[in-house]
């Protein structure tokens, strides 16, 4: 009782289409640092979410215990009363508001309904010390870079006199130096009694930090390790977490190379936010037709930020370099003129870029071929109903017809229906960036099988992806990319995840 | 994010491979859908009822049926541009003054400078497109939002109404434009007896009766052409009684005027609008697009619609219905007077979301707007039958304009479609 601060047992999680989690385990000792690791995908943060009560009590099956007690948690107010809090990804920070301000979000030191000005700042001041922040409590959250911002989240969490913190992600974004900085803040929050559950993709980290690490895998716990008593490695981790032979995560595919289907020349592009930051700098690269070629590159590195750019200059300032589509140059100013050269774009951020919630699936899928079924601008709804009808077929998209509403789907299904509106488009060349990105494992597969069958059909495919065992076993050529230069372009027999991480890091000193 | 029902986790389907399409549980969706979406029009249905108990019936009288839409019309083709616009995710809040100096505009060339009617109309209406290009223009190419351009276009238009009229009604209007305003098609083939009904103007009946062959050919087509993408239809039992009950509405209304006066031509020129705009909205490219603007702005950056230039044209159509409107309007009172207009925005803006559009923008209906104005004349005209007074209107026209956004946030979250 005592020694486990929080133990879940048996959460069980169903998304329409999706299991989410099932029959999950989770017992963390009281003091410890813990890591959960596992793919994308495999239900982390949909762990997380259910214990801090972002998905309230009835919504999931099993059993939370904190402290010994039974835990019902309806919101996040009540996981925080009880002294859990959950620091995510997307820092969850009001930019305009002082460092101090934000520290005492919805939690204002105040007297009589009137805020303390004295107290919140000697307060917060007293706060970033402890988390090692060196600035002005009154200084504007936009002013300061994105490592401190994370510390001033930690101090928010100290401010709740948080017992359990939950870090999800916490460095992705982070330099070496903020990293290191921060993980010894965690060190030290641990002497002093606060348990740490923290979720990472950085297995060195996690080598480096945790006590013990519990492992999930397609929404299920795989296991609980002690790092000292199992003398845990990196690749141990590793094995726990893919648990399956890699060769069948990918569908056999023998590409037919054709001609060239598009060349970028000397790309550059400028921030729309930092002027004069080259956020893509002299980039080129060609796409032939009936391949699929990787781009590969961290993140800001300037993958999205390129393809965007291509595609209708909707990223970007000062653009300049050419493009050649099928050997002849060509003009791009817009998506209306990248859709008539056969370009495609299907977003990484679907619900934001991508989709129409709201609408249902065929007129999302016609939502950018709507011409090609129109008539002098009317629309021909029988038409789109039986593509619509077609595409549902084909593309396996799960849904009991194509008036269902697409917010309603799963990733993958929603994904579907992206790739759907781009193939009706009948185009070219297909930029599919992160095409796998919050999708289940088996669906996973199925978007493979299509970007094959894309490939065969003679388009040019440039898939963008921070997975490198996807790039490698679905590509037949990848490039490398590195603060905003194409650092490198390896065909399959060659690429290995170490010569490809190794030009993705390359010119970052 | 939002709650799941288990029916939500069933429409989901189950990794179970294809898609189960048992015909039972399709129909049954669509019905469910069905009762959802027609809510407004059962609500419709519901007060209309209502207010013939409380006055005993003269709610539906001949004449009074004639005056509910002689006197709304105006708000009624401000509420076809208006839901456009609240469709894409934007507002308008100038059309009340708009209708004040497209009246005036005018007044002033057919009363002051006396040119021939049908070239005043078109030049207003040019004038109304032209304001409309103006706001458009700010609007969707230099990205101020719509609350800020209209409510500045508010003002400026209402300056603009007493500039011209210089603090004063100008009038009268020529005969043919009250006519278009407050008139009534003539009894072209003479009247015909109705047994206990009395006599009613054949003219009319025969229009009301090409009415009905025309939803009834239309709706056959379409039911036929689906059947043939092997779609699912409706089964024919519940198509059948749609369509007589759509018959017997048109029917009654068509009856009860033709008793009265004949059909207000201000009724053929909303009708046109009606079908005309709702065909645009489902049936056109430019009609979709705003729809995906409104659902989602980025996406549809993203697939290509030419967002700036659709919202321009939704200007543009606003700026001529409310000059349309404004005509009509000082049409009916013979005079443009400088308070013209007033409020009217607010009327319009209540009856798109009365009748299910969506805060956020990306749902409506033309007819549902329609129906929204009609719920608010009905409660007005009831509630002054039986005598209240004005404030108990103006309370009564507030909570219903709240419950409808209600009840429109509650199904929603209740169908767990989370944005």
């Amino acid at each position: 009782m005592t020694e486990h601060i929080l133990r879940m047992s048996g959460i069980t999680k169903t998304f329409p289409g999706v299991k989410a989690l099932q029959d999950v385990n989770l017992s963390v000792r009281r003091g410890e640092i813990h890591a959960i690791c596992g793919e994308n995908g495999a239900g982390k943060s949909t762990l997380m979410k259910v214990l801090s009560g972002v998905y309230p009590y009835g919504e999931y099956e099993g059993e939370i215990l904190f402290e010994g007690e039974r835990c019902e948690f309806g919101s996040i107010r009540d996981s925080e009363r009880a002294g859990i809090v959950i620091i995510h990804q997307e820092l969850a920070l009001s930019p305009q508001l002082s460092i101090a301000e934000n520290v005492f979000l919805g939690n204002e030191r105040a007297k009589r309904g009137l805020i303390d000005w004295n107290r919140t700042n000697y307060e917060a001041a007293e706060l970033m010390r402890r988390v090692g922040l060196d600035e002005n409590p009154t200084t504007a959250i936009a002013d300061i870079g994105v490592g401190k911002q994370q510390l001033v989240e930690i101090a928010k969490a100290l401010a709740k006199e948080v017992k359990l913190l939950i870090l999800d992600e916490p460095t992705a974004a982070l330099n070496d130096d903020d990293s290191a900085h921060l993980l010894d803040l965690l060190r030290g929050l641990r002497d002093e009694g606060i348990t740490c559950v923290i979720i990472s993709h950085k297995l060195n980290e996690v080598t480096a930090i945790a006590d013990s690490v519990t492992i999930i895998r397609d929404g299920r716990t795989i296991e609980t390790l002690d790092m000292a008593k199992d003398h845990v490695t990196e690749d141990r981790i590793i094995a726990g977490m893919v648990g399956r032979a890699l060769d069948n995560r990918f569908p056999p595919h023998e590409p037919t190379i054709g001609g060239e289907a598009l060349r970028i020349e000397d790309w550059t592009v400028y921030s729309p936010s930092q002027p004069g930051r080259k956020v893509v700098d002299g980039a080129s690269l060609t796409l032939r037709r009936g391949e699929i070629v990787g781009l590969a590159g961290l993140m800001g590195a300037g993958r999205t930020e390129l393809a965007m750019s291509v595609f209708g200059r909707t990223y970007g300032v000062n653009i300049s370099g050419k493009i050649f589509k099928d050997g002849k140059p060509v003009e791009i100013r817009n998506v209306q003129d990248a859709i008539r050269h056969g370009l495609a774009y299907a977003t990484e951020d679907r619900k934001r870029y991508g989709l129409n919630l709201i609408e249902d699936i065929k007129r999302n899928i016609s939502a950018a071929g709507l011409q090609g079924l129109a008539k002098r601008g009317w629309v021909n709804e029988y038409e789109e109903y039986k593509v619509a009808e077609e595409f549902h077929k084909s593309m396996n998209i799960k849904a009991p017809s194509v008036d269902s509403v697409v917010g309603k789907l799963s990733g993958g299904n929603q994904q579907k229906v992206v790739l759907s509106k781009w193939i009706l488009t009948e185009p070219d060349v297909l930029i599919l960036d992160e095409p796998t990105r919050g999708i289940d494992v088996g669906a996973k597969y199925e978007i493979y099988t299509i970007i094959n069958r894309l490939a065969d059909e003679g388009k040019a495919v440039l898939v963008i992806s921070s997975e490198l065992p996807e790039l490698l076993g679905l590509c037949d050529r990848v490039y490398t990319l590195s603060e905003g230069r194409i650092t490198g372009e390896v065909p399959r027999r060659e690429a290995t995840q170490e010569r490809l991480m190794h030009l993705m890091t390359k010119g970052q000193e | 994010m939002s709650s799941i029902t288990p029916a939500d986790v069933e429409v989901g389907a189950k990794g179970d491979g294809g898609a189960p399409r048992q015909p039972g549980r399709v129909s049954l969706g669509g019905l469910s859908l069905n009762l959802r979406s027609s809510g407004i029009y059962i609500a419709f249905a519901l007060i209309i009822a209502l207010f013939s108990v409380l006055t005993d019936g003269a709610l539906l009288t001949p004449q009074n049926i004639s005056n509910i839409i002689v006197q709304n019309s105006y708000v009624l083709i401000l509420a076809i541009g208006m839901i456009l616009i609240i469709i894409a995710g934007h507002i308008d809040l100038s059309v009340g003054s708009v209708v004040a100096v497209t009246g005036a505009l005018s007044a002033v060339l057919m009363v002051n400078m006396g040119l021939p009617w049908p070239l005043a109309l078109l030049i207003t209406l040019v004038a109304g497109a032209l304001i409309g290009a103006w706001q458009g223009y700010w609007i969707a190419y230099f990205g101020i939002p719509a609350f800020i351009v209209t409510l500045a276009g508010m003002l400026l238009f209402r300056a603009l109404t007493l500039t011209v009229l210089g603090n004063q009604g100008i009038g009268p209007f020529p005969d043919q434009v009250r006519t278009l305003a407050n008139g009534f098609t003539n009894g072209y083939l003479g009247n015909i007896g109705l047994g206990p009904l009395g006599g009613a103007d054949l003219f009319s009946l025969l229009i009301g009766l090409v009415a009905i062959a025309g939803m009834f050919a239309s709706q056959w087509r379409s039911r036929n052409a689906r059947k043939g993408y092997g779609q699912t239809v409706e089964p024919m039992a519940l198509f059948v009684l749609k369509l007589v009950a759509g018959a017997a509405l048109i029917l009654f209304l068509v009856v009860q005027l033709a008793r009265f006066k004949n059909l207000p031509w201000v009724l053929v020129l909303l009708a046109v609008l009606v079908l005309a705009y709702s065909l645009m909205a489902n049936r056109t490219v430019f009609g979709r697009q705003i729809y995906a603007i409104g659902g989602n702005l980025q996406a549809a950056v993203m697939s290509g619609v030419k967002v700036k230039s659709v919202v321009f044209w939704i200007f543009v159509n606003m700026g001529v219905l409310s000059a349309i409107a404004g005509i009509i309007f000082a049409g009916r009172l013979n005079q443009a007077g400088p308070t013209a207009g007033n409020s009217f925005e607010l009327d319009a803006i209540a009856a798109a979301f009365i009748g299910g559009a969506a805060v956020q923008g990306g749902v409506g209906k033309v007819v549902g707007a329609i129906t929204g104005g009609l719920i608010m004349a009905v409660i007005n005209n009831g509630m002054s039958l039986i005598g209240s007074p004005s404030e108990r209107v103006m309370l009564v026209k507030g909570i219903v304009l709240l419950a409808a956004v209600a009840f429109d946030v509650w199904t929603k979250r209740r169908a767990g479609v989370s944005r």
